[in-house]
This record gives structure tokens, C-alpha cells and sequence, in this order.
């Protein structure tokens, strides 16, 4: 089967952000679909550290250690940009008024529970960021991920194992093997790469997909 | 006539006193007000609980002062990071408290002390063990957790320009926790790249008034 790369998952997420969308990219591998928006699109990039207009990373030379993203690194202000403080930042993010939300995920759930902030390890020093306030905030929480963890377990699971960061959160799962749709208590698959069938995807998942109407 | 300008960094941190709770500005290192953590690390002040967003990059700045043991608390939203290996040490030795907070919990904590606001409901981190224990209540069908404001003794910040009443402007996506510190600190110390005669900020641009900042100090290396 023909399974897609981070670059191609990433620019498939890509496509779904309209023109005039307000969108943060969550840190690792969502930040990638940036590199994807079509030029021809307005669309606001939001950093939870106080920015909105994000632009791309600047050139070497010209890095401004006031001027950077949520993962710390460099970023540019487009033209329209705009700063503000941290409280105005995540009003943003839990008043609804983004519109989409990209993060990565170590589990989702059936319900859409999201679970993408700690491995739950006894020895692990927890951080949380933003990540809980991204979760619960936007009008539409997309995930990209691999479906499948390196020992072939899914990702996509009935209940999440790892603490929790939001329940019942995430809209749409973008995978290298098919996007899931979560809505009224079902996950409905809407895209399956070439070569996989419903029912194997069903048997890797162990969840009772149901085929999105065309 | 009002003055609030101060000569030298340590008249700005001389009365933080041992065990005073303090918010430090900046995400990561931007907007870090350096020059006044290295000020408050050669005062001593010791026992402090500290409010920012980390724990501390490299060996600099706030990670210097957490090293200098003078740092029995902090409440942060990301300690753990590539270069927090100051904090990393002293959390497993036991050596610091760390009590977690969601970030924008920690941002609205910060704006709510400041705004005089007693507690808020809040969505984020509902159903989470960092709402374990924490009183919930249902509002039109969605589920909060309460929140208590968080005040300190003093807020350190940095800001970009300033005038002897306090007015300030800042620089960048540096302003992040600036703005909301001051109001939520007794005393607020800014540290600033440049010193303006009363009037020359555009009364249209200022962020931060004067009435939420109590010393300045220029720092000539600021950029």
C-alpha cells in the first residue's frame, strides 16, 4: 500500500486550511504544514507566545531573539502582523477564536479524547506549555500522526492510555494511511490511501469504523 | 515630581526580601530581563518562589539564579526543555518545587491577581490529572475547573522604552509576560533599553501605563 511520508501528510492537512483561516501549528511535526499553504491563500499563522502574521524563518544573519515562535525558534512578521501579551495570546486559543488547530498526538481516542502532552513515565519531568490550551480552544483540533507506533500499535485507539490533554477535542486525524473524522460518537473514514482496505484498517485500529459518505 | 527612575540595578532589587514570591518576564529568552535576575542573584535573596513560563535555559539568567540555590519554588507551565538541565538536576535531587500549570491557566492566574478577580472558571485542563481535585462546575453545557489568581511581591520585567512616570513600550513578541506581571506584582521592576522624556511615547502606543510599575532602570546593553 501506498502509505504517505511526513511532507505528504503535512500537505494534505495543508489543503483543508481556507483562505482567511486563523491556524496555529503546534510544535514538531505540524509546524511542517506551513512549509505547504498555498501562496495563493491569506491565512494568519498564530504563535501562543504573542503573534499573529508569523512568517517563515529569516534568513541567516537576520535572526531577532525578540521575534520568535513557540518552539523558540527565529521566526519574521509578515506585513499586517501584529504583537500582544500573553493573556490577549490565549484568549485567542480558549475563547474559539481560531479556526484550526494542528497538533501531533500520542493517542487519540474514539471520542476524540487527545492525549499529546506527557508519556505518563514515573521518572518524566512534565512540561504542558500550551498544549492543553490549544486542545480545548479552537473551532476544529486537526492531529497529524502516523496511525501506527514503531511496535505497530495504534495510535487510534477506543480509550487513550496517556494522560489526557483535552477530552473530546480533536475533529479530524490526519494519518500516512487515512483521515478519520470524529463526529457524533463515530470515527468515519473519509480518505484511505491506495492499496488499504476498510477492513484491514478496521483490524489495525480495532475500532468500528464507519466509510464517510462520499 | 514623580520620578520612579532608579540609578543602578541593585537599588532597583535591594528590599526583595527572603522568601518573597517574584515573576520574572520572558518566554525562554525573549524578553528575560537578564541584567535584573543577575542583580537579584548577587543581592541573595534566598527561599524565593519564582513564576515564569520555564525553568531556565543554558546556564544564564533565571537558570543562574535557580543555581545559586536561591530558589525553593517554582510555577511554571514548561520546565523541561533541550537546555533546562539547571532545573532538570535540582528536580530529581528534590532540591526545587514545581507546581505545573497549563499556560494560558498561568497567564489568566496573572491577569486575574492583577484585575483584582477572586477566581475564574476555566475549560482548559478539565478531565486532565492537572485538574485532579479541582473544583469543576458546569456552565451551559461545558465543563470548567476553577482557577485562583496568582499575586507576587515583585514582578522583573523588561521593556523596550520608558519614561520616569513608568509609561512603557515593549519590543516584539519580547512583551509576553510583561503586561500582565506588572499589574499582578506589588512591586514591579522593569528594566529598559531606553529612558524617554514624559510625552515622547504616543500616549496611543503605550502597553504597560505607569500606574503598574513602581522602578526603572536602563540597562545600556539592551537591545
Amino acid at each position: 500500500m501506498n502509505r504517505l511520508n511526513r511532507n505528504q501528510i503535512a500537505a494534505r492537512v495543508a489543503q483543508d486550511i481556507p483562505e482567511g483561516a486563523y491556524v496555529n501549528l503546534g510544535i514538531g511535526l505540524p509546524t511542517m504544514v506551513a512549509n505547504h499553504l498555498p501562496a495563493d491563500r491569506e491565512i494568519f499563522l498564530h504563535s501562543e507566545n504573542g503573534i499573529l502574521g508569523m512568517g517563515p524563518a529569516p534568513g541567516e544573519g537576520q535572526e531577532d531573539p525578540d521575534l520568535i515562535n513557540a518552539g523558540k525558534q527565529p521566526v519574521t512578521l509578515l506585513p499586517g502582523g501584529a504583537f500582544f501579551h500573553h493573556a490577549d495570546s490565549f484568549a485567542m486559543m480558549r475563547g474559539g477564536h481560531l479556526d484550526i488547530c494542528v497538533l501531533g498526538a500520542f493517542q487519540v481516542s474514539a471520542k476524540g479524547d487527545l492525549a499529546n502532552w506527557h508519556t505518563g513515565e514515573p521518572d518524566a519531568i512534565p512540561a504542558v506549555g500550551g498544549a492543553m490550551d490549544l486542545a480545548i480552544g479552537a473551532k476544529q483540533v486537526f492531529v497529524m500522526m502516523d496511525l501506527l507506533t514503531k511496535s505497530g500499535q495504534s495510535k487510534l485507539v477506543e480509550h487513550c492510555t496517556y494522560p489526557l490533554t483535552g477530552v473530546g477535542c480533536v475533529s479530524r486525524v490526519y494519518t500516512n494511511l487515512a483521515i478519520f473524522d470524529i463526529a457524533d460518537g463515530k470515527v468515519y473514514v473519509s480518505e484511505l490511501v491506495e492499496g488499504l482496505s476498510l477492513d484491514s484498517l478496521k483490524e489495525m485500529t480495532g475500532l468500528a469504523l464507519v466509510q464517510k459518505p462520499a | 515630581m514623580i520620578n520612579k527612575i532608579v540609578e543602578s540595578l541593585s537599588q532597583a532589587v535591594e528590599d526583595i526580601h527572603d522568601g518573597a514570591t517574584v515573576m520574572i518576564g520572558g518566554f525562554g529568552p525573549s524578553g528575560q530581563p537578564s541584567e535584573l535576575i543577575d542583580a537579584l542573584i548577587a543581592q541573595g535573596a534566598k527561599d524565593l518562589t519564582i513564576i515564569n513560563n520555564n525553568a531556565g535555559n543554558g546556564d544564564t539568567g533565571l537558570a543562574a539564579l535557580l543555581k545559586a540555590g536561591q530558589v525553593r519554588k517554582i510555577i511554571c507551565s514548561f520546565p523541561r526543555q533541550t537546555d533546562s538541565h539547571v532545573f532538570d538536576e535540582l528536580y530529581r535531587a528534590g532540591k526545587i518545587e514545581l507546581e505545573l500549570v497549563p499556560q494560558g491557566n498561568l497567564a489568566e492566574r496573572i491577569r486575574a491577581a492583577g484585575a483584582g478577580i477572586g477566581a475564574f472558571f476555566t475549560p482548559t485542563s478539565y478531565g486532565t490529572i492537572l485538574a485532579e481535585g479541582v473544583e469543576t462546575r458546569e456552565i451551559n453545557g461545558k465543563h470548567y475547573v476553577i482557577q485562583y489568581p496568582i499575586h507576587a511581591d515583585f514582578a522583573l520585567i523588561r521593556a523596550d522604552r520608558a519614561d520616569r512616570w513608568g509609561n512603557l513600550t515593549y519590543r516584539k513578541a519580547a512583551r509576553n509576560f510583561g503586561p500582565i506581571m506588572a499589574t499582578a506584582a506589588k512591586t514591579t521592576l522593569v528594566q529598559t533599553r531606553e529612558i524617554v522624556e514624559l510625552g515622547e511615547i504616543d500616549p496611543e502606543v503605550i502597553v504597560t501605563p505607569g500606574i503598574f510599575v513602581q522602578r526603572v532602570v536602563r540597562v545600556s546593553g539592551d537591545q
